[in-house]
Protein backbone atom coordinates (compact mmCIF):
# COMPACT_ATOMS: atom_id res chain seq x y z
CA UNK A 1 0.00 0.00 0.00
CA UNK A 2 0.97 3.27 -0.51
CA UNK A 3 0.20 6.74 1.07
CA UNK A 4 2.16 10.45 1.16
CA UNK A 5 5.22 8.05 -0.31
CA UNK A 6 6.03 5.89 2.02
CA UNK A 7 5.74 2.03 1.48
CA UNK A 8 3.78 0.64 3.60
CA UNK A 9 3.60 -3.71 4.59
CA UNK A 10 0.07 -4.26 6.08
CA UNK A 11 -0.13 -7.65 8.07
CA UNK A 12 -3.21 -9.48 7.04
CA UNK A 13 -5.04 -11.10 10.16
CA UNK A 14 -8.01 -12.66 10.18
CA UNK A 15 -9.67 -14.70 12.85
CA UNK A 16 -12.00 -17.25 12.26
CA UNK A 17 -13.73 -18.84 15.26
CA UNK A 18 -16.31 -21.18 13.76
CA UNK A 19 -14.01 -24.15 14.45
CA UNK A 20 -14.08 -24.63 18.00
CA UNK A 21 -12.32 -25.22 20.08
CA UNK A 22 -10.09 -24.09 17.48
CA UNK A 23 -9.21 -20.40 16.45
CA UNK A 24 -7.88 -19.96 13.28
CA UNK A 25 -5.64 -16.84 12.44
CA UNK A 26 -4.69 -16.14 9.09
CA UNK A 27 -1.60 -14.12 8.59
CA UNK A 28 -1.29 -12.58 5.26
CA UNK A 29 1.80 -10.22 4.21
CA UNK A 30 5.35 -10.09 5.39
CA UNK A 31 6.23 -10.21 9.15
CA UNK A 32 9.49 -8.19 10.12
CA UNK A 33 10.56 -6.24 12.96
CA UNK A 34 8.02 -3.30 11.36
CA UNK A 35 4.73 -5.47 11.37
CA UNK A 36 5.58 -8.06 14.12
CA UNK A 37 4.29 -6.23 16.88
CA UNK A 38 0.33 -6.26 15.27
CA UNK A 39 0.66 -9.97 15.38
CA UNK A 40 1.93 -10.21 18.80
CA UNK A 41 -1.11 -7.48 19.64
CA UNK A 42 -3.14 -10.04 17.67
CA UNK A 43 -2.61 -12.87 19.53
CA UNK A 44 -2.14 -11.42 23.06
CA UNK A 45 -5.87 -10.19 22.46
CA UNK A 46 -6.73 -13.24 21.28
CA UNK A 47 -5.36 -14.82 24.37
CA UNK A 48 -6.96 -12.33 26.88
CA UNK A 49 -10.54 -13.02 25.11
CA UNK A 50 -9.94 -16.73 26.28
CA UNK A 51 -9.14 -18.51 22.96
CA UNK A 52 -6.75 -21.39 24.03
CA UNK A 53 -6.62 -23.54 21.15
CA UNK A 54 -4.57 -21.29 18.04
CA UNK A 55 -3.81 -22.01 15.29
CA UNK A 56 -1.76 -19.61 13.22
CA UNK A 57 -2.07 -19.89 9.35
CA UNK A 58 1.01 -19.11 7.63
CA UNK A 59 0.37 -20.15 4.12
CA UNK A 60 -0.22 -16.28 2.99
CA UNK A 61 2.80 -14.73 4.79
CA UNK A 62 5.54 -14.08 2.20
CA UNK A 63 8.40 -13.88 4.57
CA UNK A 64 9.40 -14.09 8.08
CA UNK A 65 11.86 -13.42 10.04
CA UNK A 66 13.47 -14.15 13.62
CA UNK A 67 11.19 -10.92 15.07
CA UNK A 68 8.40 -12.98 13.64
CA UNK A 69 9.48 -16.14 15.10
CA UNK A 70 9.97 -14.38 18.68
CA UNK A 71 6.40 -13.15 18.55
CA UNK A 72 4.85 -16.68 17.59
CA UNK A 73 7.33 -18.44 20.27
CA UNK A 74 6.22 -15.88 22.56
CA UNK A 75 2.59 -16.87 21.43
CA UNK A 76 3.26 -20.35 22.46
CA UNK A 77 4.75 -19.99 25.25
CA UNK A 78 1.30 -17.59 27.09
CA UNK A 79 -0.42 -20.34 25.25
CA UNK A 80 0.71 -23.14 27.09
CA UNK A 81 0.83 -21.36 30.24
CA UNK A 82 -2.96 -21.04 30.23
CA UNK A 83 -3.02 -24.52 29.26
CA UNK A 84 -3.71 -23.98 25.73
CA UNK A 85 -2.09 -24.27 22.75
CA UNK A 86 -0.09 -22.54 19.46
CA UNK A 87 -0.31 -24.29 15.83
CA UNK A 88 1.31 -23.35 12.94
CA UNK A 89 -0.14 -24.15 8.97
CA UNK A 90 2.74 -23.92 6.99
CA UNK A 91 3.88 -25.70 3.58
CA UNK A 92 5.96 -22.96 1.51
CA UNK A 93 9.43 -24.33 1.89
CA UNK A 94 11.16 -20.58 2.19
CA UNK A 95 9.11 -20.50 5.63
CA UNK A 96 9.92 -23.69 6.84
CA UNK A 97 13.29 -23.41 6.31
CA UNK A 98 13.91 -20.74 9.17
CA UNK A 99 11.77 -23.01 11.18
CA UNK A 100 13.95 -25.24 10.64
CA UNK A 101 17.25 -24.21 10.89
CA UNK A 102 16.38 -22.01 14.04
CA UNK A 103 15.32 -25.81 15.36
CA UNK A 104 12.01 -24.20 16.09
CA UNK A 105 10.32 -27.28 14.19
CA UNK A 106 10.73 -29.35 17.36
CA UNK A 107 9.12 -26.54 19.54
CA UNK A 108 6.07 -26.39 17.37
CA UNK A 109 2.82 -28.85 15.92
CA UNK A 110 3.37 -27.68 12.59
CA UNK A 111 0.48 -28.85 10.52
CA UNK A 112 0.14 -29.14 6.54
CA UNK A 113 -3.94 -27.56 6.45
CA UNK A 114 -5.69 -26.12 8.56
CA UNK A 115 -8.46 -28.56 8.33
CA UNK A 116 -5.54 -31.00 9.80
CA UNK A 117 -4.18 -28.63 12.60
CA UNK A 118 -8.30 -28.49 13.73
CA UNK A 119 -8.58 -31.97 13.24
CA UNK A 120 -11.27 -31.90 10.50
CA UNK A 121 -11.20 -33.62 7.49
CA UNK B 1 35.15 -6.49 -5.84
CA UNK B 2 33.29 -3.62 -7.02
CA UNK B 3 30.63 -1.79 -5.60
CA UNK B 4 27.36 -1.66 -7.45
CA UNK B 5 24.53 -0.22 -4.93
CA UNK B 6 25.00 1.78 -1.83
CA UNK B 7 21.54 2.70 0.24
CA UNK B 8 21.44 5.01 2.91
CA UNK B 9 18.03 4.68 4.75
CA UNK B 10 16.89 6.11 7.95
CA UNK B 11 16.95 3.90 11.19
CA UNK B 12 13.33 3.04 11.14
CA UNK B 13 11.82 -0.43 10.78
CA UNK B 14 9.53 0.43 8.17
CA UNK B 15 12.69 0.99 5.62
CA UNK B 16 13.67 -3.22 6.03
CA UNK B 17 10.71 -3.88 3.58
CA UNK B 18 12.75 -1.51 0.80
CA UNK B 19 16.42 -2.73 1.38
CA UNK B 20 15.19 -5.94 0.95
CA UNK B 21 13.30 -5.53 -1.97
CA UNK B 22 16.55 -3.46 -3.95
CA UNK B 23 19.17 -5.90 -2.66
CA UNK B 24 17.10 -8.94 -3.72
CA UNK B 25 16.23 -7.08 -7.12
CA UNK B 26 19.44 -6.42 -7.34
CA UNK B 27 20.83 -9.87 -7.34
CA UNK B 28 17.81 -11.13 -9.43
CA UNK B 29 18.52 -8.73 -12.45
CA UNK B 30 22.47 -9.21 -12.39
CA UNK B 31 21.52 -13.02 -12.05
CA UNK B 32 24.47 -13.21 -9.06
CA UNK B 33 22.51 -15.79 -6.99
CA UNK B 34 20.67 -19.03 -7.89
CA UNK B 35 16.87 -18.26 -7.54
CA UNK B 36 17.15 -20.30 -3.66
CA UNK B 37 19.70 -17.94 -2.45
CA UNK B 38 17.61 -15.07 -2.95
CA UNK B 39 15.34 -16.00 -0.23
CA UNK B 40 18.25 -16.31 2.48
CA UNK B 41 20.00 -13.24 0.83
CA UNK B 42 16.55 -11.49 2.08
CA UNK B 43 16.46 -12.80 5.07
CA UNK B 44 19.80 -12.09 6.23
CA UNK B 45 19.93 -8.71 4.83
CA UNK B 46 16.68 -8.04 6.57
CA UNK B 47 18.05 -9.65 10.25
CA UNK B 48 21.17 -7.62 9.58
CA UNK B 49 19.42 -3.96 8.91
CA UNK B 50 16.98 -4.92 12.12
CA UNK B 51 20.45 -5.08 14.50
CA UNK B 52 21.38 -1.80 12.70
CA UNK B 53 18.59 -0.07 13.23
CA UNK B 54 18.20 -0.95 17.01
CA UNK B 55 22.04 0.37 17.18
CA UNK B 56 21.81 3.16 15.88
CA UNK B 57 18.44 3.86 17.87
CA UNK B 58 20.53 2.67 20.92
CA UNK B 59 22.87 5.96 20.72
CA UNK B 60 19.66 8.41 20.41
CA UNK B 61 20.93 9.55 17.30
CA UNK B 62 19.36 9.52 13.98
CA UNK B 63 21.79 8.30 11.66
CA UNK B 64 21.35 6.11 8.63
CA UNK B 65 22.07 2.73 7.97
CA UNK B 66 24.40 2.28 5.00
CA UNK B 67 23.84 -0.90 2.94
CA UNK B 68 26.51 -1.20 -0.14
CA UNK B 69 26.35 -4.67 -2.61
CA UNK B 70 29.44 -5.80 -3.98
CA UNK B 71 29.73 -8.04 -6.91
CA UNK B 72 32.46 -10.07 -8.28
CA UNK B 73 32.66 -13.43 -10.51
CA UNK B 74 30.26 -16.26 -8.95
CA UNK B 75 30.02 -14.06 -5.54
CA UNK B 76 27.44 -11.30 -3.88
CA UNK B 77 28.25 -9.35 -0.96
CA UNK B 78 26.26 -7.45 1.18
CA UNK B 79 27.72 -4.79 4.19
CA UNK B 80 25.23 -3.35 6.45
CA UNK B 81 26.65 -0.58 8.54
CA UNK B 82 25.35 1.54 11.77
CA UNK B 83 27.06 4.12 13.45
CA UNK B 84 26.25 1.75 17.16
CA UNK B 85 28.08 1.50 20.15
CA UNK B 86 29.71 -1.89 18.69
CA UNK B 87 28.94 -5.34 20.11
CA UNK B 88 30.90 -8.66 20.48
CA UNK B 89 29.95 -11.36 17.86
CA UNK B 90 31.70 -13.98 20.10
CA UNK B 91 30.11 -12.85 22.83
CA UNK B 92 26.81 -13.36 22.32
CA UNK B 93 24.86 -16.14 24.56
CA UNK B 94 24.23 -19.44 23.70
CA UNK B 95 20.57 -20.58 23.22
CA UNK B 96 19.58 -23.59 25.18
CA UNK B 97 18.60 -26.96 23.08
CA UNK B 98 15.25 -26.79 21.61
CA UNK B 99 14.02 -29.67 23.61
CA UNK B 100 14.91 -27.71 26.71
CA UNK B 101 11.71 -25.86 28.43
CA UNK B 102 13.76 -22.47 28.70
CA UNK B 103 14.30 -22.60 24.82
CA UNK B 104 10.31 -20.35 24.98
CA UNK B 105 12.52 -17.86 26.88
CA UNK B 106 14.65 -17.13 24.15
CA UNK B 107 12.37 -14.83 21.90
CA UNK B 108 15.19 -12.65 20.61
CA UNK B 109 18.82 -13.43 19.81
CA UNK B 110 17.90 -15.34 16.95
CA UNK B 111 19.44 -13.05 14.30
CA UNK B 112 22.72 -13.70 14.00
CA UNK B 113 22.45 -17.53 14.67
CA UNK B 114 20.15 -17.03 12.02
CA UNK B 115 22.62 -14.65 9.25
CA UNK B 116 25.24 -16.92 9.85
CA UNK B 117 22.89 -20.32 8.98
CA UNK B 118 22.18 -18.33 5.65
CA UNK B 119 24.55 -16.94 3.68
CA UNK B 120 28.50 -18.61 2.69
CA UNK B 121 30.61 -16.17 5.34
CA UNK B 122 29.73 -13.24 7.51
CA UNK B 123 32.39 -10.88 9.21
CA UNK B 124 30.97 -8.44 11.56
CA UNK B 125 33.91 -5.10 11.74
CA UNK B 126 32.68 -3.96 15.25
CA UNK B 127 34.09 -1.33 17.61
CA UNK B 128 32.87 2.08 19.29
CA UNK B 129 32.68 4.04 15.77
CA UNK B 130 30.00 1.39 15.00
CA UNK B 131 29.59 -2.12 13.05
CA UNK B 132 29.60 -3.36 9.58
CA UNK B 133 28.52 -6.40 8.72
CA UNK B 134 29.54 -7.95 5.38
CA UNK B 135 27.98 -11.27 4.24
CA UNK B 136 28.95 -13.28 1.39
CA UNK B 137 27.06 -15.65 -1.00
CA UNK B 138 28.72 -17.72 -3.57
CA UNK B 139 27.47 -18.83 -6.40
CA UNK B 140 25.59 -18.14 -9.44
CA UNK B 141 22.29 -19.07 -11.04
CA UNK B 142 21.63 -22.65 -11.36
CA UNK B 143 23.43 -23.74 -14.44
CA UNK B 144 21.40 -25.59 -17.79
CA UNK B 145 24.13 -27.51 -18.51
CA UNK B 146 23.21 -29.92 -16.31
CA UNK B 147 27.09 -29.67 -14.34
CA UNK B 148 26.30 -31.73 -11.00
CA UNK B 149 28.97 -29.58 -9.48
CA UNK B 150 27.03 -26.89 -7.85
CA UNK B 151 28.69 -23.19 -8.31
CA UNK B 152 29.16 -22.94 -4.22
CA UNK B 153 30.94 -26.34 -4.21
CA UNK B 154 33.82 -25.19 -6.80
CA UNK B 155 34.20 -22.09 -5.39
CA UNK B 156 34.80 -23.57 -2.59
CA UNK B 157 37.30 -26.11 -4.08
CA UNK B 158 39.23 -23.41 -6.00
CA UNK B 159 39.58 -21.50 -2.82
CA UNK B 160 41.10 -24.35 -1.08
CA UNK B 161 43.54 -24.69 -3.87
Amino acid sequence: MNSGGKVHMELGLQVDDSRSPYTVLAVKGEVDVYSAPRLREKLVELVSEGHRQIVADLEGVDFLDSTGLGVLVGGLKRLRSHDGDLTLVCTQPRILKVFEITGLTTVFRISGSVDEATGGN
Amino acid sequence: MEMSLELSVPPRAEYIAVVRLVVSSLAIARRALADDRIDDLKLAVSEACTNAIEANRGTGGDAPVVVSCWEAPERFEVCVADSGLGFDPEGLPAHPPVTDPDRLNFERGLGIPLIRSLVDDVRFDSGPEGTAVWMTLFGGPEQESGDETSEILRVVISEQD
